[in-house]
């Protein structure tokens, strides 16, 4: 029996294996740290060319440690450190301003395009919303309570004279936290939008009542103003951010829309792959929606307040309009001539 | 209880390129709320402290000159609440502070890169997943009109989204499904001495015959390098008492250390070539 000459001879390879590899997994160990902390910029060439080779290193001492060592504590450090190195490597990392140029000059429109049938019905809603809360509010003048709820109505209701209407589209207020009263609104609207995107999930239920509860509220406020003559001039006062607030919640909508739709009919794939891929190209798209509310914020509490002729608010709203529709929907096709 | 089901275990594989299976472990529930909790507690804090200034702020300037400081204390109260967790989580850790203290990370589900868009999915679903039920309560409570229905159902609402990921198998929030993402432990973890190459004077006394290391197997020989790496005096004349009963070898208290040392180092060497010559003895059942 040679068992104890055995033994030493295993004890001895396997204490070798570590000691001739150990210096590669501190160097690596080492060169993890300093680039997560860091960008690779930081690293010399030869570091940098390192990396990736100090990596299936540790893990083929992986493997060689699975497969022949038994100590615990080293096949634990080894599963961690191959871990992070393949998160880091395999992370496809790109840099910042790599990362918003493309989300500005492909995922943005790209992803608004792809959600383009679930916009039409966003739109749709919006708009049946309007035309039913205006035709209730004309043959019954309680529904505006109804539909308006008295603490958002400022004052605005079917009772108010047409002077009182008229101050609220041109009067200034003064001048007093105007940019304040915009950011207030911009975090207001931009949780509107989030709920209708994130309530999306309840297979889309909650997001079409959003969106038709929205366009309602529009259509309740413009039978006030036409009853006394002042549609027009209201047109005016949403539209010189409307158009751009209004289009963005559609579009929110219209996320939170794909999302159920696709919890609800799946497809090819299974149901949790379907949400996944619906939801990252919703994700995508209320970024880009909350960028909007940004401008949206912008227009309402500065523009809305100096600017009070109605032809300059009709220019700034269409163009605005115009503005997104062409970025989303024909810039592809200057990319496109790009090559 | 003795059912069929085998245990519930949160290890999961991801094969690399290289055809290495990492065998990802995912992060528990009661990890997860920790690092929630700690994110929470840094948000709060942060913000307090950027309200005192703002309040100072405006004592000191008066009121019109203050107005560039309110702008900003909105926009930093709003960036604070959404963008924080898609910031750290964009970051090439994949981790908010809370979850680097307590070593977990996000993760593709399907091992691929994790992508931004990812990221902010999972984290706008979180709007509803909590701060919305908390926000309505707060909002009724501070104008005086929360009753009691109210509450209960904000906070049912809040405790149903919150423990939805006890209720699947992957430990995923809702904004996990929908992103395509997990939470997985990725502890930073220190490289060890070799516990078979300590040098003890008194160890090289033991020697032990074949049969005496037949008594073991793999399992055995973690659990006593566990036991060895604690170094508690108590837990260590235990075991070699025990150890020492087994294989019929009489061990002075004092020595529990040495010999629990050396019939380490034999034992895993005996294994191991067990090991290399193609017996992976998983315990002392075995043969």
């Amino acid at each position: 029996m040679t068992l104890p000459a055995g033994t030493d001879a295993v004890r001895q390879s396997l204490a070798s294996f570590r000691q001739e590899r150990e210096a590669d997994w501190k160097a690596f160990e080492a060169l993890l740290a300093r680039v997560e902390k860091r960008a690779p910029r930081t690293l010399s060439e030869d570091e940098l060319l390192s990396l990736p080779l100090l990596y299936r290193s540790a893990l083929s001492s992986l493997s060689v440690a699975r497969a022949t060592s038994l100590d615990s504590a080293l096949i634990a450090y080894l599963e961690a450190l191959s871990l992070r190195g393949y998160f880091y490597l395999y992370g496809a990392r790109r840099g910042l301003r790599q990362r918003v140029g493309d989300f500005f000059l492909r995922d943005w429109p790209a992803a608004i395009r792809d959600l383009w049938r679930e916009t039409w019905v966003s739109v749709g809603l919006t708009v049946i919303g309007a035309i039913a809360a205006y035709w209730l509010v004309a043959s019954d003048s309680r529904w505006y309570d109804a539909i308006i709820a008295p603490s958002l109505a400022g004052g605005r209701n079917p009772n108010s004279s047409a002077e009182t209407l008229r101050s609220v589209l041109y009067d200034s207020g003064g001048g007093h936290f105007l940019s304040g009263f915009a950011a207030y609104l911009f975090t207001h609207n931009t949780q509107v939008a989030i709920l209708a995107f994130a309530l999306g999930f309840a297979f889309a239920v909650p997001s079409v009542l959003i969106i038709l509860m929205n366009g309602c509220m529009l259509g309740a406020l413009f039978q006030v103003y036409a009853a006394k003559g002042l549609g027009f001039e209201l047109g005016g006062w949403l539209s010189i951010h409307g158009t751009t607030e209004l289009f963005a919640i559609a579009l929110a909508g219209a996320a939170g829309m794909r999302i159920g739709t696709r919890i609800a009919f799946p497809g090819d794939l299974t149901r949790m792959a379907a949400a996944a891929q619906a939801g990252r190209v919703a994700a995508t798209a209320m970024v880009g929606v909350m960028v909007m509310l940004l401008f949206a914020g912008l227009l309402e509490g500065i523009g809305r307040q100096t600017v009070t002729s109605d032809a300059v608010r009709y220019a700034i709203g269409g163009g605005m309009l115009t503005l997104w529709i062409a970025y989303f929907y024909l810039f592809r096709m200057v990319r496109h001539g790009n090559g | 209880m003795a059912t069929a089901r085998a245990p519930l275990t949160l290890i999961r594989p991801l094969i690399t390129p290289e055809g290495v299976d990492l065998r990802v472990k995912l992060a528990d529930a009661g990890t997860r709320a920790a690092a929630f909790l700690l994110d929470v507690v840094i948000i709060v804090a942060a913000a307090i402290a950027v309200t005192l200034v703002v309040i100072f702020g405006l004592g000191g300037l008066g009121v019109k000159e203050a107005e560039p400081l309110f702008i900003v204390w909105i926009i930093f109260i709003f960036l604070l609440r959404n963008v924080y967790f898609i910031a750290f989580e964009a970051g090439r850790r994949a981790a908010t502070p809370g979850k680097r203290i307590v070593g977990v990370r996000v993760a593709s589900r399907s091992g691929a890169g994790l992508t931004i868009d990812q990221v902010i999915a999972r984290n706008l679903m979180r709007e509803i997943e909590v701060f919305l039920p908390l926000s309505i309560i707060a909002a009724r409570g501070g104008a005086g009109v929360a009753d009691t229905l109210s509450t209960i159902f904000g906070l049912v609402w809040a405790l149903l989204f919150s423990l939805f990921l006890l209720f699947n198998r992957d430990r995923l929030r809702i904004g996990d499904l929908l992103a395509g993402t997990w939470v997985v432990e990725a502890p930073k973890v220190k490289l060890v001495e070799d516990l078979a190459q300590r040098q003890d004077p008194v160890a090289k006394r033991f020697h032990f015959s074949p049969a005496q290391l037949d008594a073991y197997g793999i399992a055995e020989l973690h659990k006593l390098e566990e036991v060895l790496r604690r170094d508690d005096y108590f837990a260590m004349k235990a075991v070699a008492e025990t150890i020492g009963g087994k294989i019929g070898a009489k061990v002075e208290p004092i020595d529990s250390k040495a010999f629990l040392t050396a019939y380490y180092g034999e034992l895993r060497s005996h294994l191991e070539r067990k090991l290399l010559l193609g017996n992976r003895k998983a315990d002392k059942f075995a043969r």
